[in-house]
């Protein structure tokens, strides 16, 4: 019990979560700036943001649902530690529940209910045809990451539990190594890019267009909880891409240890670039792009993940 | 107290109110943003909601049709917020001196304004010199 405990609050959990989450937040604004030629931000700058955010004033509106505004962001935060934590602790110490997969998919589909509950009680314009988009981008990579998500619990032998895709891997090479392996990996990374609304799949905060999009009327601590969850998924989403196709993560050797962060580390990069390097698409290009290209290229990833290829 | 004001030196937001200018010190904030002087060193950010604001920017003389609405915005504003006015039309109306329609003359007859940077208009130097000039009264 207390062992569950510090796993949930200190150790892949809600401590190590927000530090690290930062402190990754510290290396999207740097990469971001180099690409720029720019210096960027000093290491503590998104420390001081949120601690700066923690002791402003929060506005309440007036004729809101006071209910849904106050806890949609307390409710993506939770769920975010929440599956920090599953996926943490499968990564650091090769723990896991029975179905903890179908239980992150869940989970990190209520992040973006809850954004869209939030957005939506406020009564903004802006923040309603956020809250519209980040609906319609929910359900245009929901489809493609599932499948993608399908592709290692095929190949491990139909298991859906993430520390046996893991002991699969390590006996027999990992997933990414097959063609239907890379194909839904590089599909995943995608994904990811519009599950963390990041540049070409940024349209539900369109920051230029609608002004903030979904977090507009959110002030103080509220916000706080926002972009600290945002951060967040930064730790998870790579890390779940590494568990899931590039044999999980380890601390055994020097050198497995330094694979280990190189790994997640050249994902969380890759993300970046993309973002720094692509601009905002419309949200019908975004739904045709999902509907259109990414989910049938990942169907027919699980097609030959099912033929064994 | 002392050390929130410490770090709230450290991240600045700052949201742009334009009053009615003459769109010229809206084009030197926007210069101000570009990489090429990247305040984003400072912790200085432009956003674009104004409940995220913790400095409003406001340029421009405030004629009769401005004014009640750049209150309302101030009241909007999540405390505790600071206001900065760019260019001398803030502060005595520069070339529209005698305009018919002119209500804020200075600014802080509207809303209480902490600094005042004057300059028709002022470059960016001058700018980031206001504000860190104003979070240097902080204590």
């Amino acid at each position: 019990m207390l062992l569950k405990l510090f796993y949930l609050l200190i150790f892949p959990g809600f401590l190590f979560a927000t530090i690290f989450g930062l402190i990754v937040g510290w290396v999207e604004r740097k990469v971001s700036a180099r690409v720029q030629f720019r210096i960027g931000p000093p290491f503590f700058q998104n420390f001081f943001d949120v601690f700066k955010l923690l002791g402003k004033e929060v506005i309440l509106i007036k004729n809101s649902p006071f209910f849904i505004f106050v806890f949609a962001p307390i409710i993506a935060f939770a769920s975010v530690v929440v599956t920090t934590t599953l996926v943490g602790t499968v990564a650091f110490f090769n723990l896991g529940i029975g179905g903890d997969l179908l239980f992150i998919i869940y989970l990190m589909m209520i992040y973006s209910v809850a954004l869209i509950l939030g957005a939506s009680s406020t009564g903004n314009i802006y923040s309603s045809i956020g809250a519209g988009r980040e609906m319609k981008l929910l359900l245009s990579d929901e489809l493609a990451f599932i499948l993608v998500i399908l592709v290692p619990i095929i190949q491990s032998g139909y298991s859906i539990k993430l520390t046996e895709i893991v002991n699969y891997q390590s006996q027999n090479g990992m997933i990414i190594g097959s063609a239907s392996g890379i194909i839904a990996f590089v599909i995943g990374i995608i994904c990811l890019q519009a599950k963390m609304a990041m540049q070409p799949f940024d349209i539900a905060e369109a920051e230029t267009e609608i002004v903030d999009g979904t977090l507009i009327e959110y002030s103080g601590v509220l916000l706080a909880l926002w972009k600290i969850s945002h951060h967040i998924m930064y730790v998870f989403l790579p890390l779940l891409l590494v568990i899931l196709f590039w044999g999980g993560i380890s601390f055994a050797t020097v050198g497995a240890a330094l694979g280990s962060i190189g790994k997640y580390l050249l994902i969380v990069v890759v993300l970046i670039l993309i973002k720094n390097t692509n601009p905002r698409v419309r949200i019908n290009s975004a739904i045709g792009f999902f509907w259109k290209i990414a989910s049938p290229l990942a169907f027919i990833a699980m097609i030959l993940a099912i033929l064994g290829v | 107290m002392a050390f929130y004001n410490k770090i709230i030196k450290k991240s600045i937001w700052v949201f742009h109110v334009s009053a009615s200018p003459c769109n010229n010190c809206d084009i030197e904030i926007l210069d101000l943003i570009t990489p090429g002087y990247d305040v984003e060193r400072f912790g200085i950010k432009l956003i674009g909601s104004v409940r995220h604001a913790d400095v409003l920017l406001c340029t421009g003389i405030v004629n009769k049709k401005i004014a009640p609405r750049i209150k309302q915005l101030y009241e909007q504003a999540a405390k505790p917020i600071f206001v900065v006015g760019i260019g001398t039309c803030t502060i005595g109306g520069a070339t529209f001196k005698q305009s018919y329609n002119r209500e804020g003359a200075p600014l802080d007859k509207i809303i209480p304004v902490n600094a005042f940077i004057p300059g028709c208009p002022p470059k960016p130097e001058a700018m980031i010199d206001g504000i860190v000039k104003l979070l240097g009264t902080l204590k």
